[in-house]
């Protein structure tokens, strides 16, 4: 199933909403953390992992899923919660650990829940996926629809937790999707330094699922791709791994110099924003005039969700001491 | 009408897993070797054949995987009920336990809750090694987010697991092996026995049951400390005439403090026992506790009896040296009472 034009259009305003989420981000972030950079100081205090050259990832397989589907993120979210369709303000918000972010700032920008969208995070490297799989047990277990499907890192797909849902998704075959991002990167250590296969999709054999692996970042291929997986999820067919090749723009995280990847592969990385509007214009999808129309639409959308954080209130402190149980009296 | 009914520990609990899952059809549960098995230790004996496998689910041995489903399923809307044989297991589970279960609902800012009971065996005494005795109470306890319940007796544990499974937060159910009174455990601890209506009924967590009267010294014990307590204070009553009052907290998060610095205002004396490494744990919270809000309460300085923070060894004599009992409570209580 190949994505419409409007589809198409659509996948690339994704894109564009999520970069200049993230650039506003960057600008904010460094801003006011020198000249002796301090991860505590500033607006946007904490680590920051940005989805620059990842946005494909997720603007090309939400499209399949309804908020029905449930969906579960990692340490690097902010392209999944834009995609899913999360309101900016709240994000931009709890990034900044404001009262009227999405968790009124206890969770932060490794912690972003959105119950209205099925959105939840975990900062723990492949611990996500449990989460996940327990919400397509949950659904086929009561005979309704939805599936779940959850985002992480290539490098993720060494830990334990990985092979023990996928293998639980396979017994059970559960309404799953495990999405890879493959950016070649676990922090500084090489995927190929990480694991002797090349392609993590390969590991659906061993679990008796569907897995299937997308070359260069390609949002029209990602969006064929997981209409695949999503079918079979859909119909009873189980689970699937889907890792996609992309490209991690600005290293682990905010700081991270990229000292460790080598010169020619910093240099054949493709940027997402421009390889898409380019394809799309090419294909004369888009003209060059509609393409910027829809950068400084999102743009000011942008812009404004980040003054609306700035200009919110921090919590009160004591609001630390709400929301501790759900019924009990600590 | 019903006629009067003596049950242990499992079974009371038992009942009520069952009950609920005839009443609710969002509880189900899931663990390694439930189906077919019924639980290691007998929590889930004959519920396969009962609900079937699809609402008595066997795992892989995959805990952290297995925890992290049952997180998923909390988030969806069920009540899932998962059985960790052994808490000496959390190591290969604990970031599903303490970094999912008991996190999602206040980072969320309680927009997520986590409706899920976690069972688990723990406690030692019967010489099966390092790895297969711990009690790790405090390992439980100690990260928030977790309600943490420990039944010393039948009709505690029946109660106590209603209140479980219809709970909105994530419960931690420690079931003392030795108290559960299972079949290839011996004897069950006759104080661990009780008798159990046949109705569903609840025990809110946080609220201490006072297990005996008395003035001259409290101690206050856990699970299989309970019983040890009990038989020490009933030699303290016959051979020296001590009056013992003896609390048992039944849940340690959240801990009925006023309970217990009520009780020692009233004695004076307070003991602690714990199956747990010593250091860091129930004991130093349950003293800390009375310490901190009025010292003058206490006549004499507090004691504790627990594991003294080492590996729990396998053969008999040391590890009865290592574990609690009733003699050494006895004999900590003599010094206290300057006996």
């Amino acid at each position: 199933m190949k994505p419409t034009a409007d589809q198409r259009k659509a996948m690339y305003s994704q894109i564009v909403r999520s970069r200049e989420f993230d650039d506003r981000v960057l600008e904010l972030y460094f801003a006011d953390k020198m000249p002796v950079f301090d991860l505590a100081k500033g607006v946007i205090p904490g680590e920051i992992h940005s989805s620059h050259g990842q946005e494909p990832c997720a603007a090309g397989t939400m499209p399949h899923l309804s908020l029905e589907d449930t969906i579960t993120s990692n340490h690097r979210p902010h392209h999944h919660a834009i995609c899913r369709g999360l309101d900016l303000n709240k994000l931009a918000a709890e990034l900044m650990g404001k009262k009227t972010g999405y968790c009124a700032g206890k969770g932060g920008h490794m912690h972003i829940y959105s119950v209205e969208h099925k959105f939840s995070c975990s900062g723990i490297i492949a611990e996500g996926m449990g989460p996940a799989a327990g919400v397509a047990l949950a659904n086929k277990m009561r005979g309704q629809a939805g599936i779940a499907v959850s985002y992480m890192g290539e490098a993720a797909a060494n830990q334990g937790a990985f092979h023990e849902v996928m293998n639980m998704a396979g017994i059970y075959k559960l309404p799953y999707i495990c999405i890879i991002e493959d950016n070649n990167w676990g922090v500084s250590v090489s995927k190929k330094a990480s694991t002797a296969i090349e392609r993590n999709s390969e590991r659906a054999a061993s679990y008796g699922v569907y897995g299937e692996y997308v070359e260069d970042n390609d949002c029209d291929l990602i969006f064929e791709a997981m209409a695949r997986c999503v079918e079979r999820a859909r119909s009873g067919q189980g689970a699937s791994i889907l890792e996609i090749q992309t490209y991690r723009l600005k290293g682990h995280m905010h700081g991270d110099q990229m000292a460790y990847v080598p010169q020619e592969e910093v240099a054949a990385m493709k940027d997402c924003v421009v390889e898409y509007r380019n394809k799309l214009i090419t294909e004369e999808v888009l003209t060059e005039e509609k393409a910027d129309e829809i950068v400084s639409q999102q743009k000011s959308e942008v812009d404004a969700a980040i003054q609306f954080g700035l200009d919110s209130p921090y919590p009160d402190p004591d609001d630390a001491f709400q929301n501790i149980y759900a019924g009990v009296s600590p | 009408m019903s006629s009067e009914r003596t049950l242990t520990v499992a079974r009371a609990g038992r009942e009520a897993v069952m009950w609920e899952m005839q009443n609710d059809s969002s509880v189900f549960m899931l663990g390694e070797d439930v189906f077919a098995f019924g639980g290691v230790f007998g929590t889930a004996d004959g519920l396969g054949e009962m609900f079937g496998p699809d609402r008595i689910l066997d795992t892989p041995i995959s805990e952290t995987g297995f925890i992290g489903l049952a997180t998923g399923a909390a988030m969806a809307g069920m009540r899932p009920i998962v059985e960790l044989a052994f808490v000496d297991f959390i190591g290969v589970c604990y970031n599903a336990i303490v970094n999912l279960a008991a996190k999602h609902y206040y980072l969320s800012n309680g927009q997520v809750k986590v409706p899920m009971v976690l069972m688990l065996g723990s406690g030692g005494g019967y010489s099966n090694g390092a790895q297969h005795s711990q009690s790790l109470l405090a390992s439980l306890a100690h990260m928030p987010g977790s309600v943490v319940v420990t039944p010393s007796n039948a009709y505690d544990a029946k109660g106590l697991m209603h209140s479980a499974i219809r709970s909105d937060d994530f419960v931690i159910y420690s079931g003392q092996k030795k108290v559960a009174g299972v079949g290839m455990l011996g004897t069950p601890i006759k104080t661990s026995m009780s008798v159990v209506p046949d109705e569903p009924y609840t025990i809110p967590f946080g609220v201490a049951n006072v297990i005996r009267e008395g003035t001259d010294l409290t101690m206050v014990g856990v699970s299989w400390t309970v019983h040890q307590c009990i038989e020490a204070a009933e030699r303290l009553q016959s051979e020296h005439n001590i009056s013992v009052e003896i609390i048992d907290p039944r849940t340690v998060v959240p801990l009925d403090r006023d309970a217990i610095f009520d009780s020692v205002k009233k004695t004076g004396k307070l003991l602690v026992a714990d199956e747990d490494y010593q250091s860091f744990g129930f004991t130093g919270e349950v003293i800390t506790s009375v310490v901190e809000r009025d010292p003058s309460v206490l006549t004499c300085a507090p004691a504790r009896v627990a594991n003294p923070d080492l590996n729990i060894p396998y053969s008999r004599p040391m590890e009865l040296r290592v574990l609690p009992t009733a003699d050494r409570i006895v004999e900590e209580s003599k010094k206290m009472l300057g006996l």
